[in-house]
């Protein structure tokens, strides 16, 4: 592990008179990155320390969860479709794909990929890698997915999908993460099998602690996977992973503690890499129960806060406010003029007495395990609320179980999203009238008739105005609180090169990182 | 049982070499009593890990949440919780899941993770003896260095190095574990000296291993140093008040002498002790410093089986932790007897 410095043709030390002007002045993306001018070039071990990973993490793609698996995964399977960095689809294992209503949908698979093993990918195993997720005994976590699906099947190289009503935004959960092509005998695949179509293939993985892969010499795309060994490494301790990155143990380490930002800038040893995306740190209130299930309540609570200071004080600037809109500026629809919503104890107040009320107390239950900081949150908006008449007591709550005992249990709590590629996905998981995840529990009849219909219009504008007035229904009647977006923040030696943009789609380059980006 | 067998009779012909071991007709009946006392101490021990499994059975269930819950996490829906339920056999009454757990582990088979369908002998197993590994490492280094200290202070007590060891000894064990480290990570890891992190690949050789885990035994034997020399040195100073140590030095022995040969012996039982007690700690106790230098131990292992209600897991570490008190005492108990004559041959 000593000489991983070498194949990459400059030296540490090289690299930091280079890269001087740049590390000082601290780079935030995607602003600009000087780094990423050069060619993508071939060679070196990529040392990745991730606070995620444990000992349970397994090979079913059902039960994938958090970004060790997400990453490992990257690296060793294809899925049918890719999100571009610019967050457009891209075709991955499906050359095309095509659908006259929206409703049945053709998938051309491409030819001439193989696995790991030599085994060619076929439309079978496209076939049951989507079934594994479909059916009464499936333990995915993506089968909701499935549910408006009324049959997969093959003809000739193409998989034709059928859903039980039209759906233009079909192809993008495609590509989630959930669902990579694997080898499939008998109309079955193998959930434990380390085999893929991915650029590299599985050396050693023990859960929880490291997996070492090698270069595919066979992967179908000659300009992806420039490293000649990727090896992810579980750490979860913030601090070994900070001190990892200084000592040059690894490459890339992610959620770097918005606290020590500034101090690993000035090492130079690193550089920080700072992604706007759709991630969002939300607080559900229960629509069901009093004093939330009158709107005017929960707008005097959406006033009565300061979300510059949130931004500023929990993601020390890595991030951006947010008007209660789980639809992020990385998305397509995305209502950036919606009217914004300020600290105003005036109007707050104004709301409360329109719900007769003069004062207010409620309970926000919170731990990080929400999100990092979500108790620091939660009592900065209790200072802030006071001078609007609001009492907000913060009860710290234990992070083990939270999401059994706390989460759509108690009525006022911390939670956060991943941020969804497409606005139906997110409404449709966490918005509409009795969905699994609608965790304020909050229902809207013009909005889930919004929903239905937006999903299967064709015509781009109205589309466009559809979601549009969704998000202002969310936001100004929702009984989601939504104070900022979070950005990925990842930090990497100053060796590490990465192409001019880098996906808001998900954390690492939308998990991506290991096969899009190289050593300079 | 056979190398603790001959280990103790290596002992013993050791003491009976001592000035106070005179009667050595009477080793068979000592031997014999030893036999029966580790006999004794071992039903104990298997009625004592019988007990811990069900109280950390009884534990895991009275935790929030079940292994479904959080494999699928956040995204848990009603019907995909349902079914890997099912799967794992979890809806089986919790009386029912215990037994077929302990008729499963009476047969030799600890059965297999719940959550990720390996063996368990194989998941816990690496990590074992990475664990001893460490402990060892920690106790080859901290033991011999605690007893060295502990016996110059005795010899010099009250002098400069008495109360600078004293100081030192007691300022690092006051610091918590994760602080040490931080510490030493600062002046030696960042430093370029030694690694901030631990990485055991099959590729791993002895060597590289001494060097990488040097930080997290060294920060180990901070944390228990303290402890044994201190013990060594109040064991030794109370035997230099007593009538025999006097005697011995009116003969004109020299100090070094006298605490060697006359003092040592007899200070032996309490030192054992708590060197067996501080090596079990070593075993059990290091989870911090695991997390901190990314060592893959046992401790990790168990917190993620704990977070992940992989009751098995659990179960298999916990015993392994309790099998570790229980030995390390008997191991304790056996030598402080054999190391003391009026014990070994009492009438």
């Amino acid at each position: 592990m000593t000489n991983t410095m070498t194949p990459r043709g400059m030296t540490r030390r090289g690299m930091l008179k280079s890269g001087m002007a740049m590390t000082a002045a601290g780079l935030i993306l995607p602003t600009g990155m000087a780094m990423a001018q050069s060619e993508p070039k071939k060679g070196g071990v990529f040392r990745i320390g991730l606070g995620h990973g444990s000992t349970t993490d397994s090979y079913d793609p059902g039960l994938w969860d958090q970004l060790y698996v997400q990453t490992f995964a990257a690296a060793r399977v294809n899925y049918l479709i890719e999100i571009a960095a610019d967050g457009n689809l891209a075709p991955e294992l499906a050359e095309s794909w095509d659908s006259t209503d929206g409703a049945t949908w053709v998938f051309k698979i491409r030819e001439g990929v193989s696995f790991h093993s030599g085994k060619p990918m076929t439309p079978d195993d496209v076939v049951a890698s989507l079934n594994h997720h479909r059916g009464d005994a499936s333990t995915s976590a993506v089968k909701p997915f499935f549910d408006p699906v009324t049959d997969i099947k093959v003809d000739g190289q193409n998989v034709v999908v059928t859903l039980n009503a039209a759906n233009a935004d079909f192809p993008y959960l495609m590509s989630d993460y959930h669902l990579p092509i694997l080898p499939s005998a008998e109309g079955k695949i193998d959930p434990t099998t380390t085999d893929g179509t991915g650029g590299y293939i599985v050396e050693s993985y023990e859960p929880g602690v490291q997996a070492t892969m090698n270069r595919n010499p066979n992967y179908w795309k000659a300009d992806r996977a420039h490293f000649d060994q990727i090896i992810i490494l579980t750490i979860l301790d913030p601090a070994a992973r900070l001190n990892a990155l200084m000592t040059g143990e690894v490459d890339l380490i992610d959620q770097v503690d918005p606290a020590a930002i500034a101090l690993l800038e000035s090492r130079g040893v690193s550089k920080i890499l700072s992604v706007s995306g759709n991630a969002h740190y939300v607080f559900p209130m229960d629509a069901r129960t009093a004093p939330f299930n009158d709107n005017n309540v929960r707008l005097a609570l959406k006033y009565a806060f300061d979300r510059q200071e949130l931004v500023d004080k929990i993601l020390a600037g890595h991030g951006s406010v947010a008007n209660d809109n789980p639809i992020g500026p990385a998305n397509r629809y995305y209502f950036a003029e919606m009217e914004a919503k300020t600290y105003d104890p005036d109007k707050a107040k104004f709301h409360l007495k329109e719900a007769g009320m003069d004062t207010l107390e409620v309970t926000l239950s919170a731990a990080n395990a929400a999100f990092s900081g979500a108790v620091d949150a939660a009592v900065l908006m209790s200072e802030k609320a006071a001078a609007a008449g609001i009492t907000i007591n913060v009860d710290r709550v234990p992070d083990d179980g939270y999401w059994d005992n706390v989460w759509m249990k108690k009525p006022f709590c911390a939670s956060y999203w991943g941020g969804r590629p497409v606005e139906d996905q997110m409404f449709t998981t966490a918005y509409v009238s009795g969905a699994e995840w609608n965790e304020s529990f909050w229902s809207n009849e013009s909005f889930d008739k919004l929903l239905v219909a937006a999903r299967s219009e064709l015509d781009d504008t109205k589309r466009r105005e559809m979601y549009q007035e969704m998000q202002r229904l969310v936001s100004f009647e929702g009984s989601t609180i939504i104070p900022m977006y979070n950005n990925y923040v990842m930090a990497v030696a100053n060796s590490v090169s990465t192409p001019e943009k880098i996906s808001a789609n998900w954390n690492l380059d939308g998990f991506r990182c290991v096969e899009r980006w190289w050593f300079a | 049982m056979a190398p603790a067998g001959s280990a103790c009779r290596g002992l013993s012909a050791n003491a009976a070499q001592r000035p106070q071991g005179k009667n050595n007709g009477k080793r068979g009946d000592g031997m014999n009593d030893i036999w029966r006392m580790i006999g004794q101490r071992l039903l104990l021990g298997v009625l004592t890990l019988f007990i811990i499994s069900v109280v950390i059975f009884g534990a895991t269930e009275l935790l929030p949440g079940d292994l479904a819950r959080e494999l699928l996490g956040q995204s848990a829906t009603e019907e995909t919780l349902a079914a890997l339920r099912e799967q794992l056999g979890l809806n089986d009454p919790a009386p029912l899941r215990y037994w077929n757990w302990l008729t499963g582990v009476l047969q030799g088979d600890f059965g297999v993770s719940m959550a990720t369908q390996k063996p368990i002998s194989e998941l816990v197993g690496t990590r074992l003896g990475n664990t001893l590994f460490l402990a060892l490492y920690a106790a080859a280094l901290s033991v011999p260095l605690s007893l060295l200290l502990g016996v110059l202070a005795a010899l010099w007590r009250n002098s400069i190095f008495d109360r600078a060891s004293n100081a030192l000894a007691l300022t690092a064990i006051s610091f918590p574990e994760f602080f040490v480290a931080y510490i030493l990570v600062l002046w030696l890891a960042q430093t370029g000296i030694f690694p901030s992190m631990v990485r055991i690949t099959s590729a791993t050789t002895t060597g590289d291993l001494l060097y990488s885990a040097f930080l997290p035994a060294l920060t180990l034997t901070l944390v228990v140093t303290a402890h044994m020399m201190r013990m060594t040195r109040a064991a030794i100073i109370n035997l230099l008040a007593s009538p025999y140590i006097e005697m011995a030095r009116l003969k004109g022995m020299s100090p070094m002498r006298v605490v060697l040969r006359h003092a040592v012996p007899n200070a032996l039982a309490p030192i054992i002790n708590v060197v067996a007690l501080n090596l079990a700690y070593l075993i059990t106790g290091v989870v911090v410093v695991e997390v901190v230098f990314v060592y893959p131990g046992l401790g990790q292992l168990m917190i993620d089986a704990v977070t992940n209600r992989d009751i098995a897991v659990v179960q298999a570490i916990a015993l392994i932790f309790a099998a570790a008190y229980v030995l390390l005492n008997l191991l304790a108990d056996v030598l402080s007897t054999i190391t003391n004559p009026r014990l070994m041959h009492r009438k």
